[in-house]
């Protein structure tokens, strides 16, 4: 009976509570509280920015647009594509899109989801490079406003490195010697690594160390018109060095996923740390020692040196939004030097795509952007072009270079079975 | 043994009582099933079939008739994803069947024990596990199961040969509170004067257990492999949230429901293709159908005798 | 049965039986407090881990938290960042209507199937049934359509209705068992007083109490803990639900583990509460037939 009355009261009172309370909400929703505020709903994958966002960016931005309210409302990466897809052809998807590049936001304009951007006040401060991600095949049109690039390499533990008197590494037999002497010493791991998410493995290490081999652009060109193929030795080559690797990243290694590793890592338990700039935020807030970063290592010493510097996030509109006037007005926002200013500063190590130089302050940040200097840019090798097919590059590097980490499959059957996925499906055009 | 098997016997079987006939009862079971109707088919029947038409439409929306399965089952590349994915699929609920009905009927059985002092406890706890969402589930056991913090430094979920079948387990973890609860529903259902007399007879606990509640419980078996079947084909949240979209390593974790998800949205990385998602998804529908039809077919001539 | 030499003879039976029995308990014991501590296990991990500070849940994830490793700042984390109390409350009112419509609706279905006979009760039983073995999430793509043109997306009512409609097959299953046994008499015995036939359902509803426990907790799980349909129906920050919440701020703190095992901690309370209120019902409703 008390157990009966008890459950009644905790029905009624949580149905009162939820009633009410969602009351209050479409009261809110509604737009009945400032005048006559119109809200756009930013859509994104970038759950990690939601503080900064709404702390910082927001603010700045609704300080100076009376009448335009913003709410981020990010989705878990790994499931960004599926529901925005899903939220668009539902027609119910937010008015501001943050677009991944290449394919996937290319299939969003062509579906009829994102406006054209090319006459947005503030465009013609991207180049050609900078919008590529975000460019119909035939350079014509632009349907996102670039944001920002991240820049691939290795964070370093300094007080591990001291201890050992070991200086960054900048070829790989320095970068072997090094983790030789990290793995003889036994106090930190050598590579904080695992291979169960796959995409770093694909993403950071094959193509971050990638671009010395096959020359960045040159070779990453090659693939697509068809002049090169993956069982060409500059492609080989990478995994051969990546299949070394299983032996200094953790015991266990093959059941680690990357947040595993960003934790090893910054508790002081892991030596390198294969990443991206990407992480700066996050590595500086939770590391108790001192940090660095070195570039991807160089085969030969005195080669020239590439960088994988990868165009990544941009942002565009919901072809469908009843606000596209405001959603405009962000966009150019979004161009505006000071938008690039805001984010570089705020989220150090997403590097605007404006051109003209933006001062960051940060200095890991500066080591990685001093990279530019030295170095050739390039993208991620299977992002263009070659991921569009069945099956998609990117799906099989993921699957093969984790395998060939693993030791489960050998560089040169990787290679060949890159080919022949996309030898199954692709004609080089060019 | 009649007896009791007619005090188990379904609702159904006390069969249509005489009833006055009263003004049209078409109109008024209409009208009661009507919430349930509208309901069910507005919001479940139609969109389902929406969905599934896509598999007889390419990606643009163009009328294709059965290219798409052909593809699925003719294309080299698709048809050894699905075989892949169901064979991994089947043994999934191969684990399933055979961890979950003996350990389930062992927690029932020892749930059932006379006079066990707090057998409510215990049952409720061993029922925790089903109430947690797949986020804690996937979460816990990562950190278990982890090289790095937990108790096994073997990589279980890191290995082809190995991933698979822990995945099974935690599963079967997950779950186990409804074959057990099932499993125990029966069980105490049982007259106790079939157990006394049992008893009497000078039998022990263990063999009443075999020769008088052990063929009781048999249907059960039926009933919960089903449920089983249905779940284990429709499994997706479990894999997901522990290996990713790409089901690794190297796939050996796929199940149709993932395959379903990356045919449909693509992986990580994009690629997705509406129309190879809903023909997935009506293969995966098939499967269930034809599973169902050979089990209705086999398990009911077998234990005729028993009602389901 | 007479003469001392029996009775002596019985005796030692007896407490030889009685000192196997006492064993034979123990052991029972044994195993099912070995099994639920592996049930509970994990997610008490879960709890103590949520209260202990970062360092400590690395060096020893599996002690509990002590005075010196004790740090509540995962909480904080979660009550500062988090809308949880939005969450918290969305949750509770889609599970909670969720559950009143399954139960209201296939109640009303399940009466009428077993109480009248009319020309094509068997094919609507059939079609009200096929149901169960439909996965609903194989629907996304005409779901979403459907709810865009309804204009609902983002709002409650979009996973209040799935979820109903989720529900009805197996609600009507194991209801309809309940219903057909309910006697005859006292349905006839109420029509003969000239009541209605809502009267009539009203009278019988009483006593399929158990059934609608057995609906209730086996509605509530799948709809409390699903991730999927608040993902791709309602991820609006005010619409979310506590699983949605709970996941999304895994991505957002990847590496704040604090943050993370006190949401995924918030996470586990509500539901179980909710299933020990139902569990007796539930327990009721399984035993009275439902499933067989």
């Amino acid at each position: 009976m008390q157990t009966r009355k008890l459950m009644a009261g905790v029905l009624v009172a949580g149905l009162l509570a939820a009633a009410c309370g969602s009351g209050d909400e479409d009261a809110g929703g509604g737009g009945g509280g400032d005048g006559d505020a119109v809200t756009l709903v930013v859509e994104s994958w970038r759950a990690d920015d939601k503080a900064v966002w709404e702390d910082t960016i927001i603010p700045a931005f609704e300080e100076s647009h009376e009448g335009i309210e913003l709410e981020f409302q990010p989705t878990a990466p790994t499931e960004y594509n599926a529901a925005l897809e899903n939220r668009l052809d539902g027609g119910e998807a937010g008015d501001i899109i943050a677009c991944r590049p290449f394919d996937i936001s290319l299939e969003l304009f062509e579906a009829g989801h994102l406006e054209a951007v090319d006459d947005l006040e503030g465009m013609d401060a991207f180049d050609d490079v900078a919008r590529s991600g975000w460019v119909t095949d035939d350079g014509a049109t632009t349907y996102c406003v670039p944001m920002a690039s991240v820049i691939h390499g290795f964070y370093y533990n300094k007080d591990v490195f001291d201890e050992l008197g070991l200086e960054p590494p900048t070829t790989t037999e320095d970068l072997h010697t090094v983790l030789d002497a990290i793995a003889a010493d036994g106090a930190a791991t050598p590579i904080a690594q695992g291979t169960v998410d796959q995409w770093d493995i694909a993403e950071v290490d094959y193509t971050g160390i990638g671009p010395n081999y096959w020359k960045g652009e040159e070779g990453r060109q090659a693939l697509i018109d068809g002049s090169a193929q993956f069982t060409d030795p500059e492609y080989v080559a990478p995994f051969e060095e990546l299949a070394t690797w299983g032996q200094y990243m953790p015991d266990g290694y093959e059941a680690l996923s990357y947040d595993d590793a960003k934790v090893l890592f910054t508790n002081g338990d892991g030596a390198i740390f294969p990443g991206g700039s990407w992480e700066i935020t996050g590595f500086e807030r939770d590391a108790g020692f001192e940090l660095g970063v070195f570039a991807p290592p160089l085969p030969t010493d005195g080669d020239p040196c590439y960088i994988s510097d990868h165009v990544d996030i941009g942002m565009g509109m919901n072809a469908d939004t009843e606000h596209a006037d405001e959603a405009r007005t962000f966009l150019e926002w979004v161009a505006s030097e000071e938008f690039a200013q805001l984010y570089s500063n705020e989220l150090p190590g997403f590097f605007s795509l404006r051109e003209g130089a933006v001062e960051v302050d940060n200095a890991l940040a500066d080591d990685f952007v001093s990279w530019r200097d030295d170095c050739e840019s390039t993208i991620r090798l299977p992002a263009q072009k070659l991921n569009r097919g069945d099956p998609a590059m990117w799906d099989e590097l993921y699957a093969v270079s984790s395998e060939v980490v693993n030791g489960t499959l050998t560089p040169a059957d990787a290679a060949q079975r890159l080919q022949e996925g996309l030898d199954s499906w692709y004609t080089p055009s060019e | 043994m009649s007896d009791p098997s007619v005090r188990l016997a379904p609702a159904f079987a006390a069969s249509s009582p005489r009833r006055r006939r009263l003004r049209s009862p078409g109109a008024r079971a209409l009208l009661f099933c009507a919430p349930a109707l509208v309901i069910y088919s507005t919001f479940m029947v139609w969109p389902l079939l929406q969905s599934l038409r896509f598999a007889l439409l390419d990606d643009a929306g163009d009328w294709v008739g059965l290219d798409n399965f052909d593809k699925l089952f003719g294309d080299p590349l698709w048809s050894e994803r699905f075989w892949r994915a169901l064979r991994q699929n089947m043994q999934f609920f191969l684990f399933h069947c055979l961890v979950q009905n003996p350990v389930g009927l062992t927690l029932a059985a020892l749930l059932t024990v006379q006079r066990l002092r707090g057998a409510n406890v215990y049952r409720t706890l061993i029922f925790v596990p089903t109430t947690l969402s797949v986020v804690i589930v996937g979460f816990a056991w990562r950190l278990i199961l982890s090289p790095l913090w937990g108790i096994v430094h073997t990589p279980l979920l890191g290995r082809t040969s190995t991933a698979l079948p822990t995945l099974s387990l935690i599963s079967v973890w997950q779950w186990i509170g409804i074959p057990m609860i099932f499993f125990y529903a029966t069980l105490i259902s049982i007259p106790k004067e079939l157990i006394d007399a049992s008893r009497v007879d000078g039998a022990s606990a263990w063999r009443t257990f075999w020769r008088v509640s052990f063929p009781l419980v048999l249907p059960m078996f039926g009933v919960i492999t089903i449920v089983t079947y249905i779940a284990n084909m429709n499994a997706f949240d479990l894999v997901f949230t522990v290996q990713g979209v790409q089901a690794g390593p190297a796939y050996s974790t796929d199940l149709l429901g993932t395959l379903f998800y990356r045919s449909a949205y693509g992986s990580v990385q994009g690629g997705g293709d509406r129309a190879m998602g809903a023909t997935v998804a009506s293969a995966t529908f098939a499967v269930i159908l034809v599973g169902l039809l050979l089990f209705f077919l086999v398990w009911r001539r077998r234990v005729r005798t028993y009602q389901l | 049965m007479s003469g001392d030499e029996a009775m002596v003879h019985t005796d030692v039976h007896v407490v030889r039986r009685r000192a196997r029995r006492v064993g034979a308990r123990a052991a029972v014991h044994a195993v099912l407090i070995g099994y639920s501590l592996l049930a509970v296990g994990p997610a008490l991990l879960v709890v103590a881990n949520s209260f202990k500070e970062r360092q400590a849940i690395f060096d020893s994830p599996f002690s509990l938290p002590t005075p010196s490793t004790w740090d509540t700042s995962g909480y904080e984390t979660v009550f500062d960042e988090a809308s949880f109390p939005t969450y918290f409350r969305n949750s509770l009112m889609v599970t909670l209507l969720s559950v009143l419509g399954v139960i209201v609706v296939s109640a009303m279905a399940a009466h009428a199937l077993s109480e009248f006979d009319f020309r094509g009760r068997g094919l609507l039983r059939i079609y009200l049934l096929a149901g169960i073995m439909v996965p609903i999430r194989l629907a996304t793509v005409g779901l979403v359509e459907l709810f865009g043109s309804l204009e609902m997306i983002n709002t409650l009512w979009a996973l209040i209705l799935v979820y109903i409609a989720m529900g009805i097959p197996l609600g009507i299953f194991i209801l309809s068992q309940f219903f057909a046994q309910v006697p005859t008499e006292l349905k006839q015995a109420a029509r003969v007083d000239g009541a209605g036939e809502w009267r009539v359902f009203a009278v019988t509803l009483p006593l399929v109490r158990p059934g609608l426990g057995a609906v209730a907790v086996f509605t509530m799980l799948p709809v409390f803990n699903d991730l999927w349909f608040p993902l791709v129906l309602a991820p609006g920050e005010s619409t979310r639900t506590m699983t949605l919440g709970a996941q999304q701020f895994l991505g957002q703190f990847e590496t704040n583990w604090n943050a993370m095992l006190a949401a995924l901690s918030l996470a586990i309370v509500p539901v179980l509460v909710l299933y020990v209120l139902f569990s007796r019902q539930f327990l009721r409703g399984l035993t009275e037939g439902a499933i067989k």
